[in-house]
């Protein structure tokens, strides 16, 4: 008998294979097991570009709370093959007291694991599984991972039968034997590894990934038109969208290439349906003219853009935040439009449908910077809140009156869209300078009138406290001396550093930006008054975030500025680390 | 095919009355002056049509209508009309270019434009040049065209239009001449009126970068034979023509791109269940 160990609030493991072994499927699986269980938890995929037999590792990490980023060390790691591990054995170091178990025909053990000193451990798994008629090894893990992190065995039988429904009994007998292969394998352990209770309260649970989540925002936006273009990490947006949309009356077209489908976007969403493209920087690179001509002839369209590393082809599997500057200052000309950042996973739904809501409201392209790192990360987060922002554009009525002017100068800088069908609304939108009719033009004038109408409507617009999430770990301290400041998807492992120092008696503020574009100066401004150290965060090997903000404002106070390009992410404990460091220097 | 006259429209009711910046003789007058007489013809209301261009001489026609328009960036006015035609099945969405535009910077749209099928009609005014820039040379000019840019002439074979439409699938192929008002006029209408992505290749001189084009009207000449709806028989007509044969060289069968966009709207709330944990 062995003596459980002390419960834990986070646990983290991985279960590595070749692509093709199922590692992300049984990762996945234990993952929904847990969240079925009561437990929170997030799922990231450390893959290579091949679709077969490259490396691929389930990066799994379960919480008794509502987590935003995954963890920085392993308690465990399986690997129903160890050959390709070295390729990313660096991303996931391993706890002290960690576990390495590896099957015995899977290659040898990577030296970087071998050499840390922690436990590691042989397991006949492809010979267990070959046992098993139709038995996978994957199961097996799934088995062994499920009870060293102390999940309920049922649960995950249950989770796996239902996944494996249309495949009949045969396949659903083998894996439950290979199942219980892995739980009992799991005994000759000293180690356990297991979660304490969740916590309750929740109202419901939702398991959904960072790019599905995207969809839905849009979606729920009254996105009803996509045009698709695949790329990695942002396929599963579009792949999500395309039956989705066709439940809710719309459609997804895969375009031949993004200057197709960013203009098939223009083109629907100048017939009156809020329109939307996914991509990856590759594809914002080819998108940038048409973003321009949007904003120009003021046509609204929504581009997410699933940063990965760059630049050219780069990482396409990889997460980074590097696509900041082609977003923000990608087009030429004087070309105002809307930046967003999703601060998590289940902020990729707010976030997307809210610049569907900018983008409509202002007749203007909105570009929604996500990263791989939330969208190809799968989460149990609290069932998000249903938020009001709904596509609502300023469309020219029937009764149109003699003169219709299309661009006419209006005090907020919108003015009414006529759709195609309604009568006496004709024009022609164009990329072209043009008067308040639409009609080409090289004045002065209308030149200096139609750039002060697109930058108006942008900067005056009221974008609520959406702008940023703002936190502060110690209510009752408004002394905050740190203020960690970030964007993106780099918020959930600044909010938990957050955490981790407040626990440390240490006070820091969050101020993560969700509006990159356009800046709200005052607004940063306020939110840093009283903040005296200022640690910038960024996943940029060239710092283009505090780049940004420094040529937007002169920030307040002393500031550092921690950045480093993908792919190992940017977590928690070293931002710990930092402020650490800077008190006590 | 029989073209039903509506009493409720004249070509005028489709111009916007704006003056056009092509020059004096440009062939692209007569294809606006067609295209408004089909539109007449095919009693369309004009907010009803969009014409959707990219850039060059010819695509600053949709201004010059009053339609609804859109004039794009160069070469991705296929794209455009395609998103347009889907999300709006109830226009009547007319895509117009030019050989620089459309084949040329434009040309990979061109291919799957064709592929797609979806229901809009592809008129390419073809004049054999970059007019806007001043006479450069494109895909559809002549090897041994002398110009600035390629002194004594590109060396490299024409772009063959009509059957590269055919070979891709567009779904309706035919030649005009753009001074053979009536012609352009009858074809235009029927392109409209047929299924899927109907493609018309309207040979319009340039009388300044090319004088040599007002030649076009005495060469061009009605095609000896009747369109057929046998893609293998099109393609040997058009690839042993002259390249002046005008008419409706192809007629197809296939299906029309499906969209099911529609109002009725389904709640997005049924999208959420696959998340439930």
């Amino acid at each position: 008998m062995k003596t459980p160990g002390e419960l834990r609030k986070s646990i983290s493991f991985a279960i590595i294979g070749s692509g093709g072994a199922g590692a992300l499927t049984a990762g996945a699986i234990l993952l929904e097991t847990a969240g079925k269980a009561g437990w929170y938890g997030i799922m990231n995929r450390s893959v290579g570009p091949q679709i077969r037999g490259g490396e691929a590792a389930a990066l799994v990490r379960l919480t008794t709370h509502p987590v935003d980023c995954m963890a920085e060390s392993y308690d465990f790691v399986i690997a129903i093959d160890w050959r390709n591990a070295d390729r990313f054995a660096a991303e996931m170091p391993l706890a002290a007291d960690g576990l390495a178990i590896g099957d015995t025909a899977g290659g040898e053990v990577p030296d970087v694991i071998a050499a840390s000193g922690i436990t590691v451990a042989q397991m006949a798994m492809k010979d267990l599984a070959g046992s098993v008629q139709g038995g996978r090894e994957n199961m097996i893990a799934a088995g062994l991972a499920a009870k060293l992190a102390g999940l309920p065995v049922d649960t995950l039988m249950a989770v796996v039968e239902a996944k494996l429904a249309s495949k009949g009994d045969e396949a659903i007998n083998a894996s439950r034997a290979c199942i219980s292969i892995g739980v009992s394998e799991a005994d000759r352990f000293e180690q356990s590894f297991h979660l304490d209770k969740p916590v309750t309260g929740s109202t419901g649970r939702w398991l959904i990934t960072g790019n599905e989540a995207i969809g839905l925002g849009a979606v729920r936006g009254g996105i009803r038109f996509a045009a698709a273009y695949p790329i990695t990490p942002a396929t599963e947006v579009l792949e999500w969208l395309a039956p989705a949309l066709t439940r809710v009356g719309g459609a997804l077209v895969q375009a031949e290439d993004e200057l197709a489908s960013i203009n098939m976007a223009i083109g629907a969403s100048f017939g009156g349906r809020a329109s939307i493209t996914a991509t990856s920087g590759p594809g914002l690179a080819l998108m940038v003219e048409a973003l321009g001509l949007a904003t120009a002839s003021e046509i609204p369209i929504v581009v997410v853009d699933v940063m990965r590393g760059g630049p050219s082809t780069g990482i396409p599997t990889k997460s980074e935040q590097s696509d900041l500057n082609i977003a923000v200052y990608g087009c030429h000309g004087d070309a105002p439009h809307i930046v967003v950042a999703p601060l998590s996973v289940a902020d990729c739904l707010f976030t997307a449908q809210w610049a569907v809501h900018l983008a409509e409201a202002m007749q203007a392209p909105a570009i929604v910077l996500s990263d791989q790192s939330l969208g190809q990360a799968r989460a149990l987060v609290d069932r998000p809140a249903d938020i009001a922002f709904v596509a609502k554009r300023n469309v020219l009525g029937s009764e149109v009156e003699e003169a219709y002017d299309r661009y006419a100068l209006t005090g907020s800088g919108v003015s009414p869209m006529a759709l195609p069908g309604t009568a006496g609304g004709q024009y022609t939108a164009d990329g072209l300078t043009h008067t308040v009719k639409g009609v080409p033009s090289s004045k002065e004038s209308d030149h200096q009138n139609q750039l002060d109408k697109r930058r108006d409507k942008i900067e005056n617009f009221d974008y609520g406290n959406h702008w940023a999430d703002i936190e502060i770990s110690n209510d009752d301290c408004t002394d905050t001396q740190f203020t960690i400041l970030t964007w993106g998807s780099l918020a959930g492992p600044a909010r938990e550093a957050m955490h981790t120092l407040a626990a440390e008696g240490i006070s820091v503020k969050l101020l993560a930006i969700r509006l990159i574009s356009p800046f709200l100066k005052q607004n940063f401004l306020d939110a840093l008054q009283g903040s005296q150290r200022i640690l910038i965060v960024e996943q940029t090997h060239s710092g283009q975030f505090h780049e940004y903000l420094r040529a937007k404002c002169d920030i307040p106070g002393e500031v550092r500025h921690f950045h480093r390009a993908g792919p190992k992410l940017i977590g928690p404990a070293e931002i710990c680390a930092r402020i650490r460091d800077w008190k006590t220097s | 095919m029989n073209i039903q006259q509506s009493p409720n429209f004249k070509a005028s009711d489709y111009k916007s009355g704006l003056t056009p910046v092509w020059c004096p003789g440009c062939g692209d007058f007569h294809v606006l002056l067609s295209v408004t007489k089909a539109l007449a013809e095919l009693g369309t209301p004009p907010e009803n049509v969009a014409v959707i261009s990219g850039i060059g001489c010819s695509s600053r026609i949709p201004a010059y209508t009053n339609c609804y328009g859109f004039h794009g960036v160069h070469g991705r006015s296929l794209a455009l009309g395609a998103g347009l035609k889907v999300a709006r099945p109830d226009l009547t969405v007319m895509v117009m270019s030019g050989d620089g535009d459309g084949f040329s910077i434009g040309g990979n749209h061109f291919l799957h434009a064709c592929r797609r099928n979806v229901d809009m009609t592809y008129i390419v005014m073809d004049n054999r040049v970059y007019g806007m820039t001043k006479g450069q040379p494109s895909p559809t000019t002549e090897p041994d065209w002398d110009s600035a840019l390629s002194p004594g002439g590109t060396g490299l074979s024409p772009f063959h239009p009509l059957v590269i439409a055919l070979a891709s699938g567009a779904n309706f192929v035919a030649r005009e001449f753009s001074g053979d008002i009536k012609g352009s006029t009858r074809t235009i209408v029927e392109a409209v009126r047929h299924p899927g992505f109907s493609f018309v290749e309207i040979l319009s001189p340039c009388v300044t970068f090319r004088p040599d084009e007002r030649q076009w009207k005495t060469q061009t000449h009605a095609a000896s034979v009747e369109a057929t709806d046998d893609p293998a028989r099109a393609a040997r007509r058009i690839m042993t023509d002259d390249g002046f044969n005008v008419g409706v060289l192809y007629r197809g069968r296939r299906k029309p791109y499906e969209t099911h966009v529609s109002d009725l709207a389904g709640d997005p709330a049924i999208l959420e269940e696959e998340f439930a944990v």
